[in-house]
C-alpha cells in the first residue's frame, strides 16, 4: 500500500524529456502549418490555392502577388522575431537563473525601442541596417542600468523584475515623448509602442535575419555551458567554465537577439518571458533541448498573435504586441507571485 | 606536492578571513580539514580549487600558480565538491553526473567512449544507477548528496576536494561515502581532501588532518597527535575525553555535556 503510494510520487523523466526531437520536430510541423494558414488570413481573404502559387513562385495572378508582397514578410518575421525573442528570454532566464528574466523584463525590449526610433528620427534616412546596432546599444544601456539599479549582493528575481519594470516605463516615457514631438503615420507608432509586423517589407527581414542566423547556432553550441552556469558559480568554475566571461558572452547575444528583433517589429512584449518557460516545463532543464522548442513556442506566439491582429476585425488591425501582452501579462503576474513566494 | 596554499590572504571583499594561510596537501593521501563553524575551511577549500582568488600569496598547482592556468586545465586535473550546490530543475541524475564530464568535452563534439564509461563508474560506485532516470530536485538529500559525488568522481581527476560531502547522510551513506574515497585512494592512488565536522570520522580515515581555526592553522598532523582534549578544547571549547578506538585503536573523541565536566575533572586531567 505504501510502496505504492511511493511509486506514484516517484516522477520520472517525461516522455518529451526522454524523446526531444520527436516534439520538436511536432512543434515544428504545427508552426509550419499554422504559417500556411496565415499567409491566408488578412485584410484581403486568399484562398489556399493562391498561397500553395505564390510559394511555389507562381506568382502570376494578382492574389498571388498580394501573398508576396504583404503576407510572406510578415510570416517570415514572425519565425525571426519570434526565435529571436525567445531564444534570448531563455538565455536570460538561464544565466541570470531567474525565472522572471526576459528582453522586456530586464529592459532591453523598451531601450532597444527607444534607441532604434531615436536613430531614425535624428538622421532621417538612416540605412535601416543601422538600426538593430543601435537598438543593441540602447538594450545594453537598459540592461546595465536594470543591473546596477537592482543589484546589491545579489538581485533576488522579483526585485530584478520590478526595477526591469521601472525602466522599461522610463524608456516606454522616452518613446512616447519622441512621438509627440514627431507625430508620426498611426502604424509606425504602433510599432514603437506596442510592437506589431504591420506593413513590414521584405527589407525587415534581411535585416534581422543575419542576426538570427549567426547567434542562434551560437547560443545552441553553448548551450551545455548555459547548463552548467546553472549548477551554482562554485560548482561551474569547478567543472573548468570560466564563469564571467561565460556569463557576459551570452548575456551580449541575449541582448543582441532582443535588439534585432525590436528594430524590426517594436517592442513586443512577454515573448521571452513564456516561450522559455513553456519550453522548460515540457522539456526540463537542459537547454539544448528547451531553446529549440522555446523558439519554436516564440514562433507559434508570434503567428498567433499577428494572425488574431489581422484576422480579428478587419481591415483593422490589432497591433501583434497588444495581443502578447493580453495573453502575457496575466502570466508574467501569475509567475511574480509564484516566484515572489 | 602537488596542491599548495602558500602564505594566501582570503577575502571576501574587504573582509579577510584568511591573513597567512600554508597548507600542502600531502599527494594520495587522505585529508580531512576540521575547524569550527566559520573558521574558514571552505574558504581555503575554494582557494585551493581556484574558486577564490587570493589576496596575497598564491596557490600552486603541480608547481604554477594555478591561476596562471585555465580554469579548464585546473578542472581536468582536480574536482571539488562545494558546500552550498544549486540543484538545477528537472534534470536527471544521469544528465547531471554527465556534467562531471564537462572539463573534458568541447562543444561540438559527440562524447566520447572514455566519457561514458566514467560516469556508468561513477554511478555504479556511488549506487546511484538505480537513480539514473529520476529528477534530481525529487530525491531524498542523501540520494542526492551521492549523485553530486558521481557527478565528482565521473570528472575523472587525482585530485578530489569535498566540502563537508557526509552531510544529510545516515550513518550507512556516511561509511559508505567514507569507504568509497578511501578506496579510491587506497587502489587508484587519488589524493582525497575533504571537510568534516566528525571527529571520529576524521580520525577513522584520514592520513592527515588539518585544524583550523579563525582562519588559521592551529595544527596539523595524523590523527594520533591533532585529536587530544587539549587542542579540542582551545578550537571548540569542548570539553572531551578521547579514548582510543576499540577495534581501529585510532583516537576517539567523546564530548563531555556540562554534568560529566564537573563530575569528573580527574578523568579531564588525564587526557
Ligand atoms: N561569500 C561570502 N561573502 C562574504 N563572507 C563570507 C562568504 N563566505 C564565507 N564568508 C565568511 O567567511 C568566514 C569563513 O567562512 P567559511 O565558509 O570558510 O567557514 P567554514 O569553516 O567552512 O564554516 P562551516 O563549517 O560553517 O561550513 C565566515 O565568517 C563567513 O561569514
Ligand atoms: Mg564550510
Amino acid at each position: 500500500m505504501s510502496t505504492a503510494i511511493v511509486a506514484q510520487h516517484v516522477r520520472r523523466i517525461t516522455t518529451a524529456q526522454r524523446y526531444p526531437r520527436a516534439v520538436v520536430g511536432s512543434l515544428g510541423v504545427l508552426a509550419v502549418v499554422l504559417s500556411f494558414y496565415s499567409l491566408s488570413v488578412g485584410a484581403t481573404d486568399v484562398s489556399m490555392h493562391d498561397v500553395l502559387n505564390a510559394v511555389t513562385g507562381n506568382t502570376s495572378d494578382q492574389a498571388a502577388q498580394i501573398v508576396v508582397d504583404f503576407q510572406l514578410p510578415r510570416v517570415l518575421l514572425a519565425w525571426l522575431v519570434g526565435t529571436a525573442l525567445a531564444v534570448s528570454g531563455g538565455v536570460m532566464q538561464g544565466v541570470i537563473r531567474n525565472p522572471l528574466a526576459a528582453p522586456d523584463v530586464v529592459g532591453v525590449t523598451k531601450g532597444a525601442g527607444f534607441a532604434g526610433m531615436l536613430l531614425l528620427l535624428a538622421i532621417p534616412g538612416v540605412p535601416v541596417l543601422a538600426v538593430v546596432p543601435a537598438a543593441f546599444v540602447g538594450g545594453l544601456l537598459a540592461a546595465g542600468l536594470v543591473y546596477l539599479l537592482a543589484y546589491r549582493r545579489g538581485a533576488t528575481p522579483v526585485r530584478i523584475a520590478l526595477v526591469g519594470v521601472a525602466v522599461s516605463a522610463a524608456f516606454e516615457a522616452g518613446i512616447r515623448f519622441l512621438l509627440v514631438r514627431n507625430p508620426l503615420d498611426v502604424s509606425a507608432a504602433l510599432i514603437w509602442l506596442t510592437g506589431s509586423l504591420f506593413g513590414r517589407s521584405m527589407s525587415s527581414v534581411y535585416e534581422i535575419l543575419p542576426w538570427v542566423v549567426v547567434l542562434v547556432p551560437l547560443v545552441l553550441i553553448w548551450a551545455r555551458k548555459l547548463d552548467v552556469l546553472g549548477l551554482g558559480d562554485d560548482l561551474a568554475a569547478g567543472l573548468g567554465e570560466p564563469v564571467e566571461r561565460t556569463r557576459r558572452l551570452l548575456l551580449l547575444f541575449a541582448v543582441a537577439l532582443a535588439s534585432s528583433a525590436v528594430a524590426v517589429s517594436g517592442t513586443i512584449g512577454f515573448i521571452g518571458l513564456i516561450a522559455p518557460h513553456m519550453a522548460r516545463r515540457i522539456f526540463g532543464g537542459r537547454h539544448l533541448a528547451s531553446l529549440p522548442s522555446a523558439a519554436l513556442f516564440g514562433v507559434l506566439l508570434m503567428l498567433f498573435a499577428d494572425m488574431i491582429g489581422r484576422g480579428l476585425a478587419p481591415p483593422l488591425e490589432i497591433p501583434a504586441g497588444l495581443v502578447t501582452a493580453v495573453i502575457g501579462g496575466p502570466y508574467f503576474l501569475y509567475l511574480l507571485v509564484k516566484t515572489g513566494k | 606536492m602537488r596542491l599548495q596554499a602558500q602564505g594566501v590572504q582570503l577575502a571576501y571583499d574587504q573582509h579577510v578571513i584568511a591573513r597567512d594561510l600554508t597548507l600542502t596537501i600531502p599527494d594520495s593521501k587522505v585529508s580531512v580539514l576540521i575547524g569550527p563553524n566559520g573558521s574558514g575551511k571552505s574558504t581555503a577549500l575554494r582557494a585551493l580549487a581556484r574558486l577564490l582568488p587570493p589576496s596575497k600569496g598564491s596557490v600552486i598547482l603541480d608547481g604554477k600558480s594555478i591561476h596562471d592556468t585555465s580554469t579548464k586545465e585546473v578542472a581536468r586535473q582536480l574536482a571539488i565538491l562545494p558546500q552550498v550546490l544549486v540543484t538545477p530543475e528537472s534534470i536527471s541524475v544521469e544528465d547531471l553526473v554527465w556534467f562531471g564530464r564537462h572539463p573534458h568535452r568541447t562543444s561540438l563534439k559527440v562524447p566520447s567512449p572514455a566519457d561514458k564509461e566514467a560516469v556508468e563508474w561513477a554511478m555504479t560506485v556511488t549506487s546511484t544507477v538505480e537513480l539514473r532516470h529520476q529528477h534530481v530536485d525529487q530525491l531524498s538529500g542523501g540520494q542526492r548528496q551521492r549523485v553530486w559525488i558521481a557527478l565528482c568522481l565521473a570528472q575523472g581527476t587525482d585530485l578530489i576536494l569535498l566540502d563537508e560531502p557526509t552531510t544529510y547522510l545516515d550513518v550507512a551513506y556516511q561509511l559508505e561515502v567514507l569507504d568509497l574515497l578511501h578506496q579510491l585512494n587506497q587502489e587508484q592512488g587519488k589524493t582525497v581532501a575533504m571537510v568534516l565536522h566528525d571527529f571520529n570520522m576524521a580520525a577513522e580515515y584520514a592520513d592527515h588532518v588539518f585544524v583550523m581555526k579563525s582562519g588559521t592553522l592551529v595544527t596539523e598532523g595524523s590523527p594520533e597527535d591533532v585529536f587530544t582534549a587539549d587542542i579540542i578544547r582551545t578550537v571548540f571549547g569542548v570539553e572531551s575525553k578521547v579514548v582510543p578506538h576499540p577495534v581501529s585503536g585510532k583516537p576517539m573523541c567523546i564530548p563531555l555535556r556540562a554534568g560529566l565536566r564537573t563530575q569528573t575533572p580527574t578523568a579531564l586531567a588525564n587526557c
